[in-house]
């Protein structure tokens, strides 16, 4: 545990001593504000063609801005998920300290968990952007809060998964871009998987889009939690880092 | 201290390390010595577990590398080719990261820091970014980290590769004063480094052990048979080389003479005997019985330069290169 802390600690370190972590904070927050005054506008806008028509639908916050809003953030990290992870491990392999690390008297599993604890903490601080943004909802209006927090954990969930995917990745090779484009690849299907559904309804139909993370997320999205999008989440990360430990291992056998 | 066993390294389709076999005793500082490509890395790599072996066994203070890496890798400090450096971060930094993962905390952490940056002189570039530091620096602190936990092994892989001389000499120095408190393996293939610091040296070719054994001793053994260089002087007169040279060679235990200069009344004989056989009394009565001047008499040490080129030699069998280096 002590270990897992010293190499997290670490390797947040790295990001914000490097402009790594304030590229991807900034552009992060400028793409969600925009979706946020998009989302807004809408909403806004409707508002009022609804008052004209002398229509009185309740407007809902949660249903017509956070939720499309979840789901927007929940595609636009699986674009910043590779920029976070690419360098994990493809940085040590290429400078040489990861002989450093596997050395020391740490098990790999330390090592491993500790990055990826670091990226988390790295993609949770993105989602802190999003919060800002979503305050002023509380403070003009009033949403329900409790959808809003299990999105939250969806999306933390959904993060955990492809990082564990993208650290996985980021052994194999001591070229980050190789690490980044591949896991940027792995992310995009994963999202797309889901396509297959909307014009097939075989076995493997079902199970590709089973396989695709963004159905996973869409209960969160509602604000409810499903057991198994849980689970499913849950066995991504566990075996993103099996697969790492797995690898570290064989790359001692083979190097 | 370490203990290695028939350790072997296999690749798909080579053999990088060979059945090698050596002990190095406590407080020793051991030179391990091979040409480029010998397998050097890769021994070194199996003793800190970072490569398993694929045969054999290797024991660091009673531990098996295999099977209780933890409790080797605490009693290790490793110094890879290149030093392991995180290019952003400074030095007290660095040093305090690896003190943390080597179970280091607190008061102790503070201390031995200090006490690693003293020691590897990089005190002045406490709080410069690694990623700035020249090579020499560089070099030093990755000293500075393998020492930082006090380990009773340091393994360290070309520690003086890409300095200038004065930094050798000081890197020398420092590894020199670590030894008796650590146990010292390092890897060169610059011959003097090992003639200077090292008591004990390992000789590996091609993933096979040539020769393990004191630097003295090793001088010794690859002389094979003994050869002997003496200088004869005519008295008040010029000599006459043949005529010395046919003198000493009827005494009874020489195999060849030559002679490799001659200036005015002074001529410098090489005389290779049959081994075991001592002939340096027979000789020098020899010469001074003929009415010349014995101005020196000495046993022809050979470098460990020489040593190394014969040992290495490949093809030709060990003994066979000793002998043959003998009559050039």
């Amino acid at each position: 545990m002590r270990n897992t802390l010293i190499i997290c600690q670490k390797e947040l370190r790295s990001y914000f001593v490097s402009p790594v972590a304030y590229i991807l904070l900034v552009m992060f927050g400028l793409i969600f504000g925009f979706f946020f005054w998009n989302a807004l506008g809408y909403f806004v806008i409707e508002g009022m063609e609804m008052q004209m028509r002398g229509q009185m639908y309740p407007l809902n916050l949660n249903e017509q801005i956070i939720r499309p809003l979840l789901q927007n953030v929940s595609v636009v990290g699986l674009f910043f998920i590779p920029l976070i992870t690419m360098r994990l491990f493809a940085e040590e392999k290429r400078t040489g300290t990861i002989e450093l690390l596997v050395t020391s008297p740490v098990r790999d599993l330390e090592i491993i968990v500790g990055k990826w604890l670091a990226a988390l903490a790295l993609y949770s601080c993105m989602l802190l952007f999003t919060a800002v943004n979503f305050a002023f909802l509380f403070k003009y209006g009033n949403p329900d809060w409790k959808p809003l927090a299990i999105g939250y954990l969806g999306l933390l969930l959904q993060a955990g998964a492809l990082l564990a995917i993208g650290t996985f990745i980021s052994t194999l090779t001591k070229n980050q871009i190789i690490a980044g484009a591949v896991t940027f690849g792995v992310c995009l299907l994963l999202w797309v998987l889901e396509w297959v559904s909307g014009y097939e309804s075989s076995t493997w139909a079902r199970v590709l889009a089973y396989m695709s993370v963004i159905t996973h997320f869409e209960s969160f999205g509602r604000g409810v939690i499903d057991s198994k999008d849980l689970v499913f989440y849950a066995t991504v990360i566990f075996l993103g880092l099996f697969f790492t430990a797995r690898s570290m291992e064989s790359l001692r056998w083979r190097s | 201290m370490i203990n290695v066993k028939e350790l072997t390294k296999r690749y798909a389709r080579t053999t990088a390390v060979d059945h090698i076999t050596f002990e190095v005793a406590k407080g020793q500082i051991v030179g391990f010595l091979g040409p480029n490509g010998a397998g050097k890395t890769t021994t070194m790599r199996m003793l800190t577990c970072f490569l398993p072996p694929s045969a054999g066994t290797a024991t660091v203070a009673g531990f098996d590398v295999l099977e209780q890496s933890l409790e080797v890798k605490k009693r290790i400090g490793y110094l890879p080719e290149t030093p392991p450096l995180y290019p952003e971060m400074d030095t007290t930094e660095y040093l305090k990261f690896v003190g943390r993962l080597k179970g280091l905390s607190g008061a102790e952490l503070e201390k031995r820091v200090d006490y690693a940056c003293e020691r590897c002189a990089v005190a002045d570039v406490k709080h410069k970014l690694l990623g700035r530091l020249s090579k020499g620096y560089r070099q030093r602190v990755g000293l500075a980290q393998a020492i930082i936990h006090n380990p009773d092994v340091l393994i360290l892989d070309e520690p003086t590769a890409g300095l200038d001389p004065k930094q050798i000499n000081e890197t020398r120095d420092l590894i020199k004063s670590l030894a008796g408190s650590h146990t010292i393996i390092l890897s060169t293939h610059i011959l003097p480094e090992v003639e200077q610091t090292c008591e004990q040296v390992i000789i590996i070719n091609k993933g096979k052990l040539v020769a393990t054994d004191s630097v003295r001793n090793l001088q010794a053994r690859a002389r094979g048979a003994e050869s002997i260089v003496l200088e004869v002087a005519g008295r008040n007169s010029a000599i006459d080389a043949p005529v010395v040279q046919e003198k000493l060679q009827r005494v009874s235990g020489v195999s060849r003479v030559s002679c490799k200069q001659q200036v005015d009344s002074r001529a410098v004989f090489e005389v290779e005997s049959d081994k075991g056989k001592l002939v340096r009394g027979d000789l020098a009565r020899a010469v001074v019985e003929a009415g010349w001047d014995l101005n020196e008499l000495r046993p022809a040490a050979m470098s460990l330069e020489e040593v190394f080129l014969q040992l290495t030699k490949s093809e030709v069998p060990t003994e066979k290169a000793a002998a043959q280096g003998g009559q050039q």
